[in-house]
């Protein structure tokens, strides 16, 4: 057997980049997602980056928020968790497009 | 000819929208099910196991075609502290052969399978579309829905909508009075590659065998739960975690994954595996007291979509009551047609067969479970509590003589700073709740 056990408690560990690209994603030209920078200036809680297990919030050092919907899971933990109305339009992508899982 | 397109519109080909429309299908109904996906089951993830014993009623023998991964024979679950674990391990030969109890499954095999048993029976399945609202009628009855399709209005004197844990359908037809954030967890997974043979060595199966472990604590102090369940060559790892108190920390869903990876309980298990996908979904976790009305003027709500979620702690389960509901709203639905009465008082059939089984009743009798399990004493000082017991108990301190176990848990409970009072009450509350 070639599968070599490592010596200690790790693993190989990948950086998001990786991870994420472990995951199919169909990318429609349209966001299906829309988020309202102006608000997301204001916001100091910010609950979206933290809790988002695509990682698609990323504050920018102006104070506001970058958004990118491609590698999204459609999970829907961004509106849940956000605490300002109207900051996240959320909607599922276009038929056939978005987020395909194979082995989950 | 009808004025509509067909009998029924079933939204969402996960469990729930597949039985449903096989139960329309199999009573000689013109079902059209809409799916978003490029195929059934391409949107959907869990945490776990499929208990398809509901299924001996719609695919008799489903265990001889149902695409499974392994056949879960050894029922954990585990008690994760700072550095230490307990687990209790119960394990039958008897579940891994027919008529069998859970299996592992990668739910876009086997979301595809059940949409082709529908298919199977007559029903119209149409994927790569989107469901985007609801049509109605004059009187504000739901007669239909528009999709993303150019002219993809589809009419139906019933909607059922499977539409998931964000239904946009139930919250647009008014069956949520709110949607709270503490009601909901997210899953993240990582289904992690190993080689066959040391998946069987390390969880201690054969063949078709396997394992699923349910995790209390390991979340980072986030208040959750983990789990590990075994597939034919890859391992399933994540973690379940509640919405407002992952926000309230700064540590990101894959940082709570790693931590759990790193467990000593846990490293050994999956030393070497490399990350074969990486998914994430929302799951409803509060049970009865999220639950949407059910039905409403020519709409039925089913699965997720209706939160029919069990986490219960000991149980968790969720594939079994979308096929429940499903099939029940199938058949509910197709009784209201033949009755001429798509009413929501002709579809009321439909709450009656989910509180005659169990899709209700054990809703019910563990109402105050989901939210005991996920409470701040359970997540954040029972589980240390708990292992530091157990250590005491088995530790060999000679030449000190054995202290007495009352001792042990008074001096351990003080320690975790849980008063006697509460634990005594959250036992009660178990012990009434679980009935």
């Amino acid at each position: 057997m070639d599968f070599k056990i490592a010596r200690d408690d790790t693993w190989p560990e990948i950086s998001f980049e990786e991870r994420i690209g472990t995951a199919e994603f169909r990318i429609h030209e349209r966001a299906h997602i829309v988020v309202d920078g102006d608000t997301c200036r204001g916001c100091s809680t910010r609950e979206c980056v933290v809790a988002c297990p695509a990682n698609l919030f990323v504050p920018t050092s102006d104070g506001g928020i970058l958004f990118n919907y491609e590698n999204c899971f459609e999970c829907g933990t961004c509106y849940l968790v956000c605490n300002k109305e109207g900051a996240i339009s959320w909607n599922y992508p276009e038929g056939g497009y978005g987020v395909v899982f194979h082995r989950t | 000819m009808s004025r509509f397109d067909a009998d029924a519109i079933v939204v969402g080909a996960g469990p729930a929208g597949s039985c449903a429309a096989l139960a329309l299908a199999r009573a000689g109904k013109n079902v059209i099910l809409v799916e978003r996906g490029p195929f059934a089951g391409s949107k959907n993830m869990y945490g776990g196991v499929v208990y398809p014993r509901i299924l001996d009623e719609l695919v008799p023998n489903w265990w001889e075609t149902a695409p499974v991964q392994r056949w879960v024979v050894r029922r954990s679950t585990m008690i994760l502290a700072d550095d230490n674990a307990f687990t209790i391990d119960y394990r039958t030969p008897s579940w891994g052969r027919p008529p069998y109890n859970g299996a592992t499954a990668y739910r876009p095999d086997f979301d595809h399978w059940l949409s082709r048993q529908a298919v199977a029976a007559g029903a119209t399945l149409v994927t790569s579309t989107t469901v985007t609202g609801l049509l109605r009628d004059p009187a504000g009855r739901v007669n239909g829905v528009r999709t993303d399709r150019p002219d993809g209005d589809l009419s139906a004197p019933i909607v059922i909508a499977c539409d998931g844990v964000n239904s946009f359908l139930a919250k647009e037809a008014g069956l949520y009075t709110a949607t709270d954030a503490a009601n909901f967890t997210v899953g993240v997974k990582e289904t992690l590659a190993l080689p066959r043979s040391v998946i069987e060595e390390r969880f201690g199966v054969r063949d078709d065998h396997g394992v699923d472990i349910e995790i209390l604590g390991g979340t980072s102090g986030v208040n959750g739960g983990g789990f590990i369940y075994t597939n034919l060559e890859t391992v399933s790892l994540g973690v379940v975690l509640k919405l407002p108190k992952l926000t309230a920390q700064s540590k990101r869903p894959e940082e709570i994954i790693a931590g759990l990876k790193r467990h000593p309980a846990i490293a050994p298990l999956i030393e070497g595996a490399t990350v074969q996908e990486y998914s994430a979904h929302v799951i409803p976790e509060a049970g009865l007291s999220m639950m949407p009305t059910m039905v409403t003027d020519g709409m039925l709500v089913a699965g997720d979509a209706a939160a029919l979620c069990l986490a219960a702690g000991i149980w968790l389960e969720g594939v079994n009551f979308a096929m429940a509901s499903g099939m029940y709203a199938g058949r509910a639905a197709a009784a209201a047609i033949d009755q001429g009465d798509v009413s929501a008082k002709g579809l009321a059939g439909y709450t009656k067969l989910l509180e005659e089984s169990f899709v209700l009743a054990d809703h019910r009798k563990l109402k105050d479970i989901p939210g005991l399990v996920l409470s701040d004493r359970v997540q954040q000082k029972y589980p240390g509590f708990v292992t530091s017991v157990i250590e005491r108990v088995f530790r060999v301190d000679n030449p000190n003589p054995k202290p007495g176990l009352r001792r042990i848990v008074r001096e351990e409970r003080k320690r975790a700073g849980i008063k006697l009072g509460d634990l005594l009450r959250d036992g009660w509350k178990g012990m009434r709740g679980f009935g």
